[in-house]
């Protein structure tokens, strides 16, 4: 895209909207070529469509206690076996899965988002504005993150669970902690992508050329600096899901009958030995899920890295 | 059959027309258990056989070493000091009272000669005063004679406010320690006092020596050296610790009973958690002893397979139950939730609280998730056995509640949730962290969901919610929801302490920093009478019967939802004899007596 970025600056500032398509043709070319991401993306497709279609088709509660079938193995009328209540996994899965994913991706959109913002401009702008903003990464990036995390979800749980009830509200809540301590990392990145690409001679062609700030910004620096973003961000995916359960486990994250994938593994951590598949179907889930995400952030950044050389 | 019949009985057993074993019988035919008949005749005075120990060592020392692990450890070894077991027993090692608990609730002499009763002299007729007389020949571990000095000195430094000693409320009722010689001491109480045997007796009764503590007395209290470097009377004597890691003492040469105890080093090691615990003795064997095992039963039964240890356990009188809070946690007034200024939108209610008794499937919860460990019961008092009430049935039965319910005015709305004047029926049960306790809410809230009783489940962290920190809105006694599960006991064989649970001066609230035992801020006249009139009632049949009334009235108002009697649970190796351990005392009772099979 450098180069992309440059030859356009140098023959004509319109015909760029033209070049577009064939950009994302050609990164879908590169990201097709990554043969691990392309399972990654099979993967995670078909968790996403089976947790959005699966309680549809699969109508066992996920709460119905049986006595009589707990701790049993996979079988058909259990197909990933049951729990210690014969409470049905595979609707548990289902169901926690929308929220362990939802959690995941919803935390990791707002770190990216808060993150691209300030380091963006910080590393736009720079000066005393680049100043204040770093400080205050440095200062968010000291802050001891559990007891902090304890203590809003301790100051405002009680008002969301009274104004949007207790799922939504702890949703909420934990997707704001979350992504809100964990966007520090991703705001050094892009400043610093930015502070090296803005001395680039593509970038000087652009202003030379008389764009304006934020085309400059939009056209030709983010999008140059969104390769480690891009992993920053399948990075956090994976680290809000894996909060979350720290959360839960503290009592602190969703209503113990919540089902959440890390909310299983917990529930299942003493029954190892003897009904190991209570505890391997969600973490299979997790790790699946993380892995699949880390390819996929994988291969789109070479893919978006227009330096980075393929062969045909 | 009534008081009169009973004391009948005993009259007859005391004239030998009656055997103890006919009386048993008949008492066991009446729906009442082998241990209470027992304590009937033994707080009548008849005296039971002594224990017999089958293992009689000819010398001394030689058993190794001994490791048992709490997977709670201990943080301090100063008893008096003591925040819950995991201190006593640390302290338990080296320290040691007048005497101990046995597993049926009677007392075994470990410092003292004999045990005072009506019979020898030792306990006054009008419950006032009582003898202890103290073995001869027992020194502290610095070589110092143990005398009535010491006793003295306990009862000073523990009933000193200044002092802030955790003991306090078994020893300021005491008026005076007289020293009739060295080794004869008599205790005056202020009132005529049933549960004489608190004072010096059991986990809250070790006795620490007078020369090492008398300079660190009130207000200096916490700077003594000794607190973390104990010298005691005990088996074993203090070698090294590290708070909340490692306990370890070294045999004591000079114990005062001949012959033990078996092993030459103890180890008590902290850390982990229950289930870790219970693997380590049952399993793998690394570890001779555990403590605690709050551990589902099946996986208890598992590793048990292994070979190497057993689940050791012990009636005691802890009952897992459910609080209903009689204020609204909802409602703030004057920077409080769950205050005595307002009462319960619905909880109050008779039928709402009738229909709750009844959704609570006792059976499934005792079979399913404690099995061994415990047993389904309608009472909140269940032991020391003579104290437990034959009257109450418990009951689950969907069916009624939902007739209580519809009767009541509950109406279901259209998402299967009753309503009533526009509030909903929704609860917020809160417990802690802890995967039975986790069980018992799912099943209970399936229940509920079937009566359309929408519940909503919290758990939190043990730590947090046992702590007494006035700043967290989620500890146990703030209660600052609907209903809330845990587990309490008397922890002593008498349940005066136990029963002001629901007296109204220990109400909690901010005004006393939510330091009470009344967390269900339940208010009830005739109970604070019946209460004060056990307090110094000295007949122990009327007493007994006083107790049984107060529990009666806990369960006909559904104060508490009782679920499972739970008994005391330790992990013990196969090899590891004699730790018969008690429901009333600790794990280490009988420390000295441990041996190892080879």
């Amino acid at each position: 895209m450098a180069t992309r970025g440059a030859s356009e600056a140098v023959f004509a500032v319109s015909a760029a909207a033209d070049a577009t398509p064939s950009l994302w043709l050609e990164a879908g070319r590169r990201f097709r070529r990554h043969h691990l991401a392309m399972v990654g993306s099979v993967i995670l497709i078909s968790m996403v469509v089976a947790v959005l279609t699966g309680p549809l088709v699969w109508r066992q509660p996920i709460n119905e206690i049986d006595f009589k079938a707990k701790l049993k193995g996979p079988s058909w009328s259990h197909p990933l076996g049951t729990d210690d209540l014969g409470q049905d996994l595979l609707a548990r899965m289902l169901y926690g899965g929308r929220i362990s994913l939802a959690v995941g991706i919803a935390a990791m959109l707002i770190a990216i988002s808060i993150g691209t913002t300030i380091g963006a401009t910080s590393g736009f702008v720079g000066g005393k504005l680049d100043n204040t903003l770093m400080r205050i990464t440095d200062m968010f990036l000291s802050l001891p993150g559990l007891p902090l995390l304890l203590l809003i979800v301790y100051l405002f749980r009680d008002t969301l669970r009274k104004t949007l009830g207790p799922e939504a509200g702890i949703f909420i809540l934990i997707v704001a902690v979350i992504g809100g301590l964990r966007w520090m990392p991703v705001a050094r990145l892009v400043r610093a992508q930015f502070l090296s690409l803005r001395e680039k001679e593509f970038v000087e062609a652009a202003r030379s050329l008389g764009a304006p700030a934020f085309r400059q910004m939009f056209r030709h620096l983010l999008p140059n600096s969104m390769g480690p973003v891009l992993v920053a961000a399948t990075i956090d995916v994976a680290a809000a899901i894996i909060a979350e359960s720290t959360l839960s486990f503290l009592g602190l994250g969703f209503p113990p009958d919540i089902p959440t994938w890390g909310r299983i593994l917990f529930d299942a951590k003493d029954n190892l030995d003897f009904a190991p598949h209570w505890a391997i179907f969600p973490g299979t889930a997790i790790f699946l899920t993380v892995l699949s995400i880390n390819y996929i952030g994988d291969a789109l950044r070479d893919a978006l890295d227009p330096r980075k050389v393929l062969g045909r | 059959m009534d008081e009169r019949e009973v004391r009948d009985f005993i009259t007859d057993i005391r004239a030998g027309r009656l055997s103890r074993r006919a009386f048993t019988r008949i008492m066991v035919g009446l729906g009442l258990t082998g241990p209470l008949a027992a304590q009937l005749l033994a707080a009548a005075g008849v005296a039971a056989q002594p224990k017999i120990d089958s293992f009689s060592p000819t010398r001394r020392g030689g058993g190794g070493q001994l490791k048992v692990l709490w997977w709670q450890a201990p943080t301090l070894l100063n008893p008096h000091f003591a925040l819950g077991t995991k201190d006593q027993d640390g302290s338990r090692v080296f320290y040691e009272p007048l005497a101990a608990y046995d597993p049926e609730g009677n007392l075994f002499p470990v410092l003292a000669q004999e045990i005072p009763s009506l019979e020898n002299g030792g306990v006054a007729r009008d419950g006032k005063s009582v003898i202890w007389k103290l073995k001869r020949g027992v020194t502290w571990h610095d070589g110092k004679p143990f005398t009535v000095d010491d006793l003295i000195f306990n009862w000073e430094y523990a009933a000193d406010p200044a002092t802030a000693a955790v003991t306090i409320t078994s020893y300021r009722d005491l008026e005076r320690v007289e020293k009739l010689d060295s080794h004869t001491a008599r205790l005056v109480f202020k009132n005529p006092t049933p549960f004489w045997f608190d004072a010096f007796c059991g986990a809250r009764g070790m006795i620490i020596p007078k020369h090492l503590f008398d300079a660190y007395r009130g207000a200096k209290s916490r700077e003594a050296p000794a607190n973390l470097k104990p010298v005691g009377t005990g088996p074993y004597r203090f070698v090294d610790f590290k708070p909340g890691d490692i306990v370890r003492g070294e045999i004591n040469p000079t114990y005062h009973v001949p012959n033990r105890p078996f092993f030459d080093q103890f180890e008590m090691k902290g850390g982990g958690d229950a289930a870790s615990a219970a693997r380590a003795v049952l399993q793998t064997g690394e570890y001779d002893f555990a403590w605690n095992l709050q551990v589902a039963d099946d996986v208890l039964k598992r590793l048990e397979q292994g070979g190497r240890g057993h689940v050791d356990m012990a009636i005691g009188g802890a009952v897992e139950h459910i609080q209903l809070n009689n204020t609204d946690p909802w409602k703030e007034v004057d920077g409080e939730r769950s205050s005595l200024k307002t009462t319960h939108p619905f909880l109050t209610e008779a039928p709402v609280r009738a229909a709750l008794n009844l959704l609570v499937d006792r059976s499934a919860i005792h079979e399913e998730i404690y099995g061994r460990l415990g047993q389904a019961t309608p009472n909140f008092l269940n032991g020391p056995a003579r104290f437990r009430s034959p009257n109450m049935r418990w009951e689950f039965n969907v069916e009624r509640a939902n007739q209580i319910l519809d009767g009541a005015g509950w109406r279901r709305g259209s998402d299967g949730v009753r309503a009533k004047d526009g509030r909903r029926l929704t609860l917020l049960y809160q417990t802690s962290i802890n995967p039975e306790r986790q069980k018992t809410q799912a099943i209970v809230k399936q229940a509920c969901a079937k009566a359309g009783i929408e519940v909503e489940l919290k758990s939190v962290v043990s730590s947090v919610y046992f702590s007494s920190d006035v700043g967290n809105p989620d500890t146990y006694t703030k209660f600052y929801a609907d209903i809330q599960m845990y587990s309490t006991g008397p922890g002593a064989p008498d349940p005066q302490t136990f029963m002001s649970n629901f007296t109204t001066v220990e109400i909690v609230s901010k005004s006393n920093k939510w330091q009470g035992r009344n967390i269900a801020r339940w208010r009830n006249e005739e109970y604070d009478r019946v209460w004060k009139m056990a307090e110094s009632e000295t007949d122990p049949v009327k007493r007994a019967a006083q107790f049984i009334r107060m529990n009666d009235m806990l369960i006909q108002h559904v104060v508490v939802i009782p679920i499972v009697w739970r008994n005391a649970v330790a992990g013990v190796s196969n090899r590891l004899k004699s730790t018969d351990i008690s429901g009333w005392d600790s794990n280490l009772w009988r420390l000295a007596y441990w041996y190892r099979q080879s």
